[in-house]
């Protein structure tokens, strides 16, 4: 049998016409895009400002000029926040929610080494946070508002249209990580008071090492390396050309096609959903069930822990994720490394009960029967864990 | 395949956990872990008159290391002679593992505790003070430097 492969939020299997799109950058068309005085350049050249011109399109920027692109979603987040602060003057005041990915978090965390201060807001117990506590939040001093259009590990959409309103009337940079999101639902730069935005190639069929930020044409942003004149500057260093023209196809694929398979993802997410929540009553979905991304399941089981489910979900080929994939540390020289995840804790999951979560994220790859699987060996795993905990109370049991 | 995290041994005693479940004649049972962290151990003893460990078992929350490790441990202790249960390090349960991953060591350090916290209930039972197996516990570890 091939494996489920259902850690799609990990990184996405890349379109087979992305592929090709990529192919002839990696054999003939190898030229650096700063090259201008020879075709092989020009080449390259012409393939970036035409993926500038997917991405704008996709995310409804009026100018491909605002695009600029980095490797990843963290190295765009950083740009983004370290960017704007660096030439925030006397503003030194940053708002988070306490949900946010590593990449919005960490950067924060850093600068308050330099002076810079910080609101984290946070969230219900399905992972949304309030506009009005964003307004509340936001003081003479602050400067920006960094937040995901989507999270990753819980699957919740952020109200995000009427954040970006009361950061526009407050006159305050607003930042969106639309990693998570980012062709799967609609973007809309303007709609949302984007003044800069993330989305990463690797989260919707495109190839690893492409990401883009939008930044808009008011936005002033300093450098975090200091090279040459790539991107502006403020992303200096030779453009990944071939993965770059896979996040442009990536882009235009999804601008083409996502409404049709977004329509199969949903469908196929509230299958396993309620399949899941039909078997036990002690398995609890997290993240807002109406407000949610398209191809994003998560839960967790009273009394059973993450990291066991996972490995039996990989032992019968189903490959999900625990947590977020950046928390499951395994690989690290301490235990204190070993974090539970301020996700599931912000939005209030007891941590007696529950020690990790489960995210399946769903591909357009994946069809019903692959749903179908998960949902016959599920209850194998849980009752088996079950089984095995001595926390476990049998009584509970609600099949 | 390139090797995940677990060993072969690891991921043998997750998949196919050994001695899994309570006994109900059980006369030294130890529960340790704290579940605020994730994981709760909960090792049964069976010691014949002859004062052999004749079965020993286990229930666990926790991670695949922490289910490894407490399979392990009921293997390593079965026909031991309950004197020398003590004797069974963490160390020797990462070994029998063929080792853990750094940042699970804790899950064998559980099972060590489980051991003594199974046989402070025993030699209760016997009517002993439990903290006779803290003294064994500290001559062990000087016979050991």
């Amino acid at each position: 049998m091939n494996p489920i492969y259902l850690d799609n939020i990990a990184g996405t299997k890349p379109d087979a016409r992305v592929v090709e799109a990529v192919m002839p950058y990696l054999t003939e068309k190898y030229g650096n895009p700063a090259a201008h005085f020879y075709p092989l350049g020009r080449e390259s050249y012409s393939a970036l400002n035409q993926a500038r011109k997917q991405v704008a399109d996709l995310i409804a920027a009026e100018k491909t000029e605002s695009i600029i692109f980095t490797s990843n979603g963290t190295e765009s987040n950083n740009i983004a926040i370290k960017g704007v602060m660096a030439l925030s003057g006397h503003k030194k005041h940053i708002v988070i929610s306490e949900i946010e990915h590593y990449s919005i978090q960490n950067p924060v965390l850093k600068l308050t080494n330099y002076g810079y201060t910080f609101t984290k807001l946070s969230v219900d117990k399905n992972g949304r946070i309030s506009p009005e506590s964003v307004a509340n939040a936001i003081k003479d001093d602050t400067a920006l508002v960094a937040i995901a259009h989507a999270n990753s590990e819980i699957g919740v959409i952020q109200d995000i249209e009427a954040i970006g309103r009361i950061c526009k009337e407050k006159g305050v940079h607003f930042h969106i990580d639309a990693v998570a999101s980012c062709g799967f639902i609609d973007i809309d730069v303007k709609k949302m008071n984007a003044s800069t935005l993330t989305i990463a190639a690797q989260n919707f069929y495109g190839i690893r090492g492409a990401a883009a930020l939008y930044i808009a044409p008011e936005v002033k942003l300093a450098s975090l390396f200091d090279g040459g004149f790539q991107e502006k500057g403020i992303r200096s260093g030779s453009e990944n050309v071939p993965a770059i023209v896979g996040l442009g196809k990536a882009c235009e694929i999804a601008k083409n096609e996502m409404a049709e398979y977004a329509a199969k993802l949903i469908k196929l997410r509230n299958k396993l959903i309620k399949g899941l929540k039909e078997q036990y009553n002690f398995l609890h979905i997290t993240g807002d069930i109406e407000n949610r991304l398209p191809y994003h399941v998560s839960f967790w089981v009273e009394y059973i822990e993450g990291e066991s489910l996972l490995m039996w979900y990989a032992q019968k080929g189903v490959y999900c994720a625990s947590g977020s994939a950046c928390s499951s540390n395994i690989l690290a020289e301490d235990e204190d490394d070993l974090q539970a995840s301020h996700v599931l804790t912000a939005v209030g999951v007891p941590t007696d009960i529950c020690a990790g979560s489960i995210t399946m994220s769903l591909s357009k790859y994946i069809e019903e029967e692959d749903i179908d699987y998960v949902l016959k060996i599920s209850p194998e795993i849980i009752d088996k864990l079950c089984a095995m905990s001595p926390a476990f109370d049998p009584s509970k049991i609600n099949k | 395949m390139a090797a995940g995290p677990y060993s072969d041994t690891v991921m043998d005693h997750f998949t196919n956990p050994r001695n899994m479940g309570e006994i109900d004649d059980a006369n030294g049972v130890g529960e340790v872990g704290n579940p605020s962290c994730g994981d709760v151990m909960k090792l049964y003893l069976k010691v014949n008159s002859d004062g052999v460990i004749e079965n020993s078992t286990f229930k666990t929350f926790g991670c695949g290391a922490a289910i490894a490790s407490s399979s392990m441990t009921t293997e390593m202790l079965k026909g031991a002679k309950v004197e020398d249960a003590l004797k069974l390090t963490n160390q020797a349960i990462v070994d029998a593992l063929g080792g853990l991953p750094p940042a699970k060591i804790h899950c064998s350090v559980m099972a060590e505790e489980a051991v003594e916290a199974a046989l402070k209930d025993y030699y209760t039972k016997q009517g002993k003070d439990a903290s006779i197996v803290d003294s064994m516990k500290a001559e062990l570890k000087k016979d050991a430097e």
